[in-house]
Order: structure tokens, then C-alpha cells, then sequence
């Protein structure tokens, strides 16, 4: 039951909504109920074919030959496809946002680095005959030693899971090997802190299960064209990577999709939409590739797992002075968005709490693990259940109420954030009175009385007077303007696998602009513009106002 | 694979056609028959989202062989509306029972086999008769109270 | 792969051989067939043997073939009914039948459970007398051919309190089986006479708890005997790792489980 609470920031609200709080049908919905929606898999084709993959039985081998001889000639095979058949056979999916290196093959060619890998793709009549078929493909494995765990892939000598990256750590603007924010200086605060309260907390992968699992049909269409049906989650995102990889213009590609069977962030990856384009494209025969079950649990990208260390320090009045973060985010064998779920939670960080000093370095690691990739709030989920979980060992240590203790640091409206950015349209404090007023929780006096409208800004919006920063975890032979290559050459990434320098001298933030990601898609949180010029506190923070986007942070009032 | 004549009632009309002899019914249904509605969501039996109903029971349709349903009267999703939209679509429509769909059909089937047999089920009836249908975008609860809305608007009628 | 169908039970298991299996309800057979991991030939047959159910004074005999849902529909069967309902959903129990539960792997099986505790034998199609249901459940998969089972002799408990039945699933209201524990504790004059305990998922196939049963034998249910049971309820049990639970955890709480089931049994 939604339950409308008016009375908060009533003079803020216009409270002529046609849609809020009525019901509404889906405009989809007499499909679904009729059994009648088009998912991708109820277009029918004469003729069609099947293709299923050979996948890797190992979390890391070296591939020394695939034998497929015995596979092309089982019945009904009309085509094996292996890494060569493919035009361009490398990517990155944030390519298409120039963010990141190209890392990972459609069908490997040299090694694995994930169990489940696809190495071949069967083409056949029947799906039960390109079962058989994979099952006749032989592969010579030179097993390699294989890393699960995201801080023993850290450390010196683990396996190389990613020649890309050969620290097994994403980098990020071409210079860090790390995620940085920095704010004010934590140890400095933590060194008046009346308490300390540290904490380790960890996330397991998470898989999206869609009822309808990840596939795609592609078939030969007048002009020279292709058509491709798909369940993806992101129409154009997985037309501009098939377009990429498959380095054909993507005006001689005809995606239909925007019916899925759940997707729930499982379906952006565009895994299969290229395999079967180019299947359509060397048999001249419509193509299937979809994941079976099985398939889906085992190679289809989850929510990655996290590790988080916390470490605050508390005054004896229950204000939290500094924060500091290390986190690991567990990549899988390659980048997916795992490296832009780490921008978007590390501006997210300290949680939704006025904090003075705040530190982070969060990690983007590669493991023999799946890939990850996108899951509803990916990048903020994981830390915010190890945040909140935090704020109750805080509230513990500094003997308050956990919900008192989250008004008394909650945001309010006109505060600076970690991100050097003021916080608008608050309302954690309103939440948080709500949820004790349900629980029968009895707040103080003073948590009450708290509005996120009153108290912000002032001495809260200003920024530290001093702002700790180093260099550690600098890289070098990395340049952040060859955030992948345009155009989809044929060459391939240049993996550039110099060993990370020792932590250098050079300054913080001073590279110039062309060292500098062109055209960066995302405002890292991490980097601080030279001189900071926050917008000067408005005296009165009106919430009134026309709404912008901001791909960072949502939408919001100016 | 042989292929083998199968002749069977779907949603009140006889239909016959030729299946491979390992061939599953769901596999039959979409591409021999051209009926869409029953979904591929496993192909183990878990999700439920091939069920229909055979001679009034739901069956997993990717776990029955297509050859089996010779002489038998198969029920799908996309015959429950006769001219008009069955009450359970009505209701499903309603309380906003479908988000993606997916598992509509079939649990559209489990929901129908249940009315039939009880027009009265308490909530646990209900949670009981679709606890063989996964839901991965409602959490159920929307589901549930459209079946339950359905019964009792047939009481009333 | 090739589907034969045969009119008696006979002329089936005279054509099962190494690359056959018997196919009944299909929930295991055509998820192999799926996935193109079946036999290369499935044996079926009609035979109305199969769909029996029969009361034979102190018992009731069970054709293989009926469904977990027929199960549930016959009165002589209310002593099991409890069990038929914690398998699947009603799809799988319009389809899953009792005879097929014998050859399913863990986290299915959860009847077959139920089954060992009450002491079931098995009539095998083609072979003559009834075989303890311990010895099919040991052959299983150990000889090239697969048998077909015609029938389940069941005994009937005396007194019903003398049987419980719990599936530990982490999924309400419906999950596989983390583990099923079946107990038979028939009393003479109070104390137990012939315990039997069963456990589901803790083993290649359902195994006997005969550690927690000698404990159990000529006692009552009183706490400490129910402690020392829990304690050595995995004694002799060999529980898997999977995505379920690993071995490690299964061992940890199915003591907890068990005593709560005799705990349970004791309240009446």
C-alpha cells in the first residue's frame, strides 16, 4: 500500500500531478496477458539455424588448438565460427562511450580467463544438433593458475587474468589503477576522533534470472541489410557494438526489440547480437543464439560481488568527522561496466551524510570469475547495504539510536557533498522520523525537531580548507586518450603492459588536457577541478525551480 | 529423429501436425503449431513458464514429450480469451499482474486450473496454485491479489 | 535418440538395455533429453499397472506411475500426503510420479525419503519378489542397465504420530530441498521399536541415519535422547556440495533439523 505523506515540503509542491498516486495500465499490457507480446523469441523463420557455443571447462587456460574437424562434419552443422571468423574481435562495451580499453574477445583465440568462455560457435539445423556438435569440438588446454578472490588478485604475482590489465586492476583516467576521492583529510580527523569504528563487508555476485533468457535472431533482409530481433536491454547500445565488431555501418542493421522478458540489467551486455548477425551474414541463413538456462546462471554477467572496508571516525556527540573507504569491486575476467559502476559509486560516497572529511579508493579487479555487469543500482546497492550497515555499528559505538544517529548526520538541504556539489531536495531526515514513527522508535527531542530544510549550508556548504592528496597507485605507459580506438581498426587495442610505477612525484591533478580521456562521458567524482568553485550557497535553497539532468547525479533542481 | 503424426485438441479445435519423436511440447507448440504463448524460460521444469493444461491439469510443456498428447485436450494462454478477454486477464490487467509478461501465460494457466477447481481459494490457495510459476518483476503480490480479485467477482456475478 | 512404446510392463523391461532409459511422468528424463545429455532410446509404457493403487491389509502397493497429484487424491495414501505435497509445484505433481522419485539425484527425491524411513520394497517390472527399497537405492546407476520399477509396497504406519516428514528448503512457500528428513518411530509400551530415520540430499542417494537410529531404539523421546540423536545424526552420511548448501553447512544444521523434527513428533 502507498501510503502519500503531503504534509513534508507541501509548500515545495506544485500538486497538480495527473499520474502520481492514480492507477495506470501498462500500455503493454493486453499483450501480456493474451500471451500476444513479440519477445524476440516469437519471431518464427523458415529455415532457421541454431547456434550454441564451446565454452571453457577451466577458469584459466591457455588455449593451444581447437580442433573442430570432427564437429563440421556431425549432421545438420552447416558452420563452425572460431575468433578469426570475426571482423573485429575485441571490445569493450563502453567503447561506445570511449571509457575503457577493448578487452575481451567475442570467441577467444589465445586464452580463457572465465569458466564458461566461449572459444567456437557451432552453426546447426537443429539446437539438439549443435549440442551434439560442440561436444565434438576438441580443445587442447594448457591449464593456468586462476585467482577468485579480489585481494589476492591484488596482490604481487597473482595470475594475469587480463593481458589489458596486467595488475589486474582496471585504470582509471589513464593514470590510476584506482578510483580516487579525496576530501578534506581523514586522518587528520581521525586522529581527534573520540571513536574509531572499522568494518569489513562483502557482497556475493548476484544474477539478474530473467525469465526470458539473453538471446537473438538475425536474418538476411533486402538491401543488403540484416535484420536482428533481441531481447537486449539497450536497442542501440547493443546495434552500435554489433556495428563495431562486426565493423559494418550500423545503417545495414535493422534492430527490433523493446519487448523483454525481464532484464533487470542482464540484458545491456550485446553478447549475442553480433554472433547471430554473423551467422545471418556467412550462411545467408536467419540464426538463433540464445543462452539456455543453464547458460544464463553459469556465463551470464551478475551483479559483481564487492568487498568494502569502512573506517570512521566518531566525536562523542555522535557526528561523524571522517570516513574512509577501500573497496573492491569484483570485475570478473573482464571490464563489462564494472569500471563505470565504480564513477557512479564513488560518487555516491559517503552515503547520503554530511561528513567534513572523506577518503576513498575503490578498485575495479579482475578475477577468473564471469564477467559483471549492470543490476539495478549497480554500484551503489553493495555499498550502500555496507554504509548502512556501518551507520548501526557508528550509532553502537557512539551509544545512539541508529535512527537518531542518521538525523543528526543526514543531509540537509545546502550542505556540500564529498563530490563537491551542494545537496538539494533532501529528505533522509523526513524519511528516517517516519520509519521510527512505524517502528515505534522514540527519537530525541532534537531529531524531532530536524528538517532537511533548515540547518544546511552555511559552515556545512563549504569546502575543507585543506584537501590531503597523493599519488599512490599511479601508473604509467597508460595515456588517458587512448580510451579505446574509434573506428574499430582492424589492429586491435595496443596494450600498453608497463609495470606500475612507484608512487612518482609529479603533482596530483595537474596532467594536462591531453592526457585527459577525450570528451569523458562520465565526471569522475575523483577529480577534483583544479580550483574548486562550488556555487556559492543560495541563502534561501529553493526548491522551486525548472529540472535539468545530470548523468551523474540524477535529476535536480537549479 | 522420426517424425510422427500427433492429433490433438488445442483450445477446442482439433489441430494435427508432425513431431520429431524426442521433440518436447513446447518446442511443438511454438514452431510446429505456431502458438506462442507457452514460454521457454529453463527447460527443467523449475520456472513455469510452458505451463498449460491438459486435460484439465497444468502441465510443464518443456517437460512433456510432444508425441504423448495424442488424442488430448491441450489449453494455452493465448485461447483463454473467447471474443473477450477472460476474467483473469481482466483482473490481471487490473491489478497491474504483468510487468515484463513473460511469465504470464503460464501463470495464467496455473491461476485458471485453480478457479475451476475451487471458487473460493483463501490467500494460501493461491500462493499454493502458482508457487510452481516464478515471478522474477512482481514479488507475487500483485499476482495474487488479481486472482483472488477474480474469484471474487465471479461470486458476485 | 528413438522413443519406444511398449503395451506391458514386460515387453518394456525386456527392451531396456545400456542406452535405454524408462521414461514415466518425464520430469527427469526430458530435462536430459533437453539438454541432449538422454539415452540414445526412451522406453514408455501404458501399462494400467502402473497407475494402481491398491490397500494390502497392513500396507498399500503403489504403481509406479502414479503422480505425486493422485497421490495426494487417495485416501489410503493420507499417511504420505504430507510428503506428495512438499514436492514441486502442482505442475510437477500432475507429472512427477512416485516411481520416478526412486532414480531422481539430490535436491529431488524428497518421497523416495519418505519412503526408506517407512521401509518400502520395490517390485521390479520383469524380477520376482519385492527388493528392500535400501537395496535399489544402492544399485542405483551401479548397473549398466536401469531397472524398471512396477510397484512401491508401502507399509502403512499403526499409529500415524509414528511418522513425520520435514523439507528444509531455503524458498517459501516452495524451494528444493537443502535436505528431507523422514522418521519412523513405531512404540511398543512407550519406548521405540524399530526407528528408522531417512535423510534426503545428505548422501549420492537417500541414506539411513542408523547412527541416530540405535540411539533412538528402546527409548522414548525425551530430551536427552533427542540431544544425543541430533548429535549423530550425520554419522555415516556423506552430503554433497552444491549451489544449494555446501557439505560443510549441511552437516552443521542437520542435527538442528532433526531434533526439531522429533521434537515436533514428541508434541504429538
Amino acid at each position: 500500500m502507498i501510503e502519500f505523506r503531503k504534509e513534508f515540503f507541501a509548500n515545495e509542491r506544485d500538486d497538480n500531478l495527473n499520474e502520481i498516486g492514480k492507477a495506470t495500465r501498462r500500455q503493454d499490457i493486453l499483450g501480456h496477458v493474451t500471451g500476444r507480446s513479440p519477445y524476440f523469441d516469437d519471431h518464427l523463420f523458415e529455415g532457421l539455424l541454431h547456434i550454441r557455443c564451446v565454452r571453457s571447462p577451466h577458469h584459466h587456460a591457455r588455449i593451444r588448438r581447437i580442433d573442430v574437424s570432427a564437429a563440421e562434419k556431425m549432421p545438420g552443422v552447416v558452420r563452425v565460427l572460431l575468433g578469426k571468423d570475426v571482423p573485429l574481435n575485441l571490445n569493450t562495451l563502453l567503447s561506445l562511450l570511449d571509457f575503457g580499453l577493448d578487452d575481451e574477445p567475442v570467441l577467444s583465440t589465445t586464452k580463457v580467463a572465465y569458466k564458461g568462455e566461449p572459444v567456437a560457435a557451432i552453426i546447426a539445423e537443429s539446437e539438439a544438433q549443435a549440442r551434439a556438435a560442440v561436444l565434438a569440438v576438441k580443445v587442447d588446454w594448457e591449464v593456468l593458475p586462476h585467482v577468485l578472490d579480489v585481494e589476492d588478485a591484488v596482490k604481487p604475482g597473482a595470475p594475469v587474468v587480463c593481458d589489458v590489465y596486467p595488475s589486474n586492476k582496471f585504470i582509471y583516467h589513464g593514470k590510476f589503477d584506482h578510483q580516487k576521492l579525496r576530501y578534506g583529510d581523514v586522518e587528520e580527523a581521525f586522529a581527534r576522533a573520540d571513536h574509531i569504528v572499522e568494518g569489513r563487508y562483502q557482497m556475493s555476485p548476484i544474477e539478474q534470472a530473467p525469465m526470458e533468457t539473453c538471446g537473438a535472431i538475425a536474418a538476411p533482409e533486402v538491401n543488403d541489410r540484416f535484420v536482428c530481433f533481441t531481447s537486449t536491454q539497450g536497442l542501440f547500445f547493443s546495434l552500435g557494438t554489433a556495428a563495431k565488431l562486426l565493423t559494418m555501418p550500423s545503417s545495414r542493421l535493422h534492430f527490433v526489440g523493446g519487448t523483454v522478458g525481464g532484464g533487470f540489467g542482464g540484458k545491456v551486455d550485446s553478447m549475442h547480437e553480433p554472433l547471430a548477425i554473423l551467422g545471418a551474414m556467412l550462411t545467408g541463413r536467419p540464426c538463433k543464439y540464445a543462452w539456455d538456462r543453464e547458460e544464463e546462471m553459469q556465463v551470464g554477467a551478475p551483479r559483481g560481488a564487492e568487498r568494502w572496508y569502512i573506517k570512521d571516525g566518531i566525536a562523542r556527540d555522535g557526528r561523524i568527522l571522517a570516513r574512509k573507504f577501500t573497496g573492491y569491486f569484483d570485475s570478473g575476467a573482464y571490464t563489462r561496466l564494472s569500471s563505470y559502476a565504480i564513477i557512479k559509486g564513488v560518487g555516491h560516497l559517503p552515503g547520503p551524510y554530511t561528513i567534513p572529511n572523506v577518503y576513498a579508493d575503490v578498485f575495479c579487479v579482475y578475477t577468473n570469475r564471469t564477467p559483471a555487469t549492470a543490476m539495478r543500482g549497480f554500484g551503489i546497492t553493495g555499498v550502500d547495504f555496507a554504509i548502512e550497515a556501518h551507520m548501526d555499528k557508528g550509532a553502537e559505538m557512539a551509544g545512539l539510536n541508529p535512527i537518531d544517529f542518521r538525523i543528526l548526520n543526514s543531509y540537509r538541504d545546502g550542505d556540500m557533498k564529498a563530490h563537491r556539489r551542494l545537496a538539494k531536495n533532501c529528505a533522509l531526515v523526513e524519511c528516517c522520523q517516519v520509519v521510527a514513527e512505524k517502528g515505534g522508535v522514540v527519537l530525541t527531542q532534537a531529531s524531532r525537531a530536524a528538517t532537511s530544510v533548515l540547518d544546511g549550508g552555511g559552515e556545512r556548504a563549504r569546502l575543507p580548507s585543506r584537501t590531503a592528496t597523493d599519488q599512490n597507485g599511479i601508473v604509467s605507459g597508460f595515456k588517458g586518450g587512448n580510451y579505446a580506438k574509434k573506428g574499430g581498426g582492424a589492429s586491435g587495442p595496443q596494450p600498453v603492459a608497463l609495470p606500475i610505477a612507484a608512487s612518482a612525484p609529479t603533482p596530483a591533478y595537474a596532467s594536462p588536457a591531453s592526457l585527459r580521456p577525450a570528451a569523458p562521458a562520465y565526471q569522475p567524482a575523483a577529480t577534483p577541478p583544479p580550483a574548486p568553485q562550488p556555487p556559492a550557497p543560495a541563502a534561501d535553497t529553493a526548491r522551486h525551480g525548472a529540472l535539468r539532468f545530470s548523468s551523474l547525479s540524477g535529476f535536480r533542481r537549479r | 529423429m522420426a517424425k510422427k503424426p500427433v492429433t490433438f485438441i488445442l483450445n477446442g479445435s482439433e489441430r494435427a501436425a508432425f513431431a520429431e519423436e524426442g521433440l518436447n511440447l513446447l518446442e511443438f507448440l511454438r514452431r510446429g503449431i505456431g502458438d506462442l504463448s507457452p514460454k521457454y524460460g529453463c527447460g527443467q521444469g523449475t520456472c513455469g513458464a510452458c505451463t498449460v493444461i491438459i486435460d484439465g491439469e497444468t502441465h510443464l510443456s518443456c517437460l512433456t514429450m510432444a508425441v504423448a498428447i495424442e488424442g488430448r485436450k491441450v489449453e494455452t494462454a493465448s485461447g483463454l480469451a473467447n471474443g473477450k478477454v477472460h476474467p483473469l486477464q481482466e483482473a490481471f490487467m487490473e491489478h497491474f499482474a504483468a510487468q515484463c509478461g513473460y511469465c504470464t501465460p503460464g501463470m495464467l494457466m496455473s491461476a485458471k486450473v485453480l478457479l475451476d477447481r475451487n471458487p473460493a481459494p483463501t490467500r494460501a490457495d493461491v500462493i499454493e496454485a502458482i508457487s510452481g510459476n516464478l515471478c522474477r518483476c512482481t514479488g507475487y503480490e500483485p499476482i495474487i491479489d488479481a486472482i483472488l480479485a477474480t474469484a471474487n467477482m465471479r461470486r458476485l456475478a | 535418440m528413438r522413443v519406444e512404446s511398449y503395451a506391458t510392463l514386460a515387453e518394456a523391461a525386456r527392451a531396456m538395455g545400456p542406452d535405454a532409459v524408462f521414461m514415466a511422468g518425464g520430469t527427469l528424463v526430458m530435462r536430459d533429453v533437453n539438454a541432449g545429455t538422454s539415452a540414445s532410446r526412451i522406453v514408455r509404457s501404458a501399462d494400467p499397472v502402473l497407475t494402481e493403487i491398491r490397500s494390502t491389509g497392513d500396507g498399500v502397493s503403489i504403481g509406479a506411475g502414479v503422480t505425486m497429484a493422485q497421490a495426494l487424491a487417495n485416501r489410503d495414501l493420507a499417511f504420505l500426503s504430507s510428503v506428495a505435497r512438499s514436492v514441486g509445484g502442482p505442475q510437477v505433481r500432475n507429472m512427477a510420479t512416485i516411481g520416478g522419485n526412486i532414480f531422481a539425484h539430490h535436491p529431488y527425491g524428497d518421497f523416495a525419503v519418505a519412503l526408506l524411513a517407512l521401509g518400502a520394497r520395490v517390485v521390479l517390472a520383469g524380477q520376482g519378489a519385492a527388493k528392500p527399497l535400501e537395496d535399489v537405492l544402492r544399485e542405483r546407476g551401479r548397473s549398466s542397465t536401469s531397472p524398471i520399477i512396477a510397484a512401491i509396497e508401502v507399509p502403512r504406519p499403526r499409529d500415524p504420530r509414528a511418522f513425520a516428514f520435514a523439507k528444509i528448503s531455503r524458498i517459501k512457500p516452495k524451494g528444493v530441498s537443502v535436505m528431507s528428513i523422514a522418521a519412523h518411530l513405531p512404540r511398543e509400551g512407550g519406548r521405540i521399536r524399530g526407528a528408522r530415520i531417512a535423510f534426503g540430499a545428505m548422501g549420492p542417494t537417500p541414506l539411513r541415519a542408523t547412527a541416530a537410529e540405535r540411539v533412538l531404539e528402546g527409548q522414548s523421546l525425551d530430551a536427552a535422547t533427542i540431544a544425543r540423536a541430533a548429535q549423530l545424526a550425520c554419522d555415516g552420511l556423506d552430503p554433497p556440495t552444491d549451489a544449494l548448501a555446501s557439505a560443510w553447512y549441511r552437516r552443521e544444521v542437520a542435527g538442528t533439523h532433526l531434533k526439531r523434527l522429533l521434537e515436533k513428533m514428541e508434541r504429538g
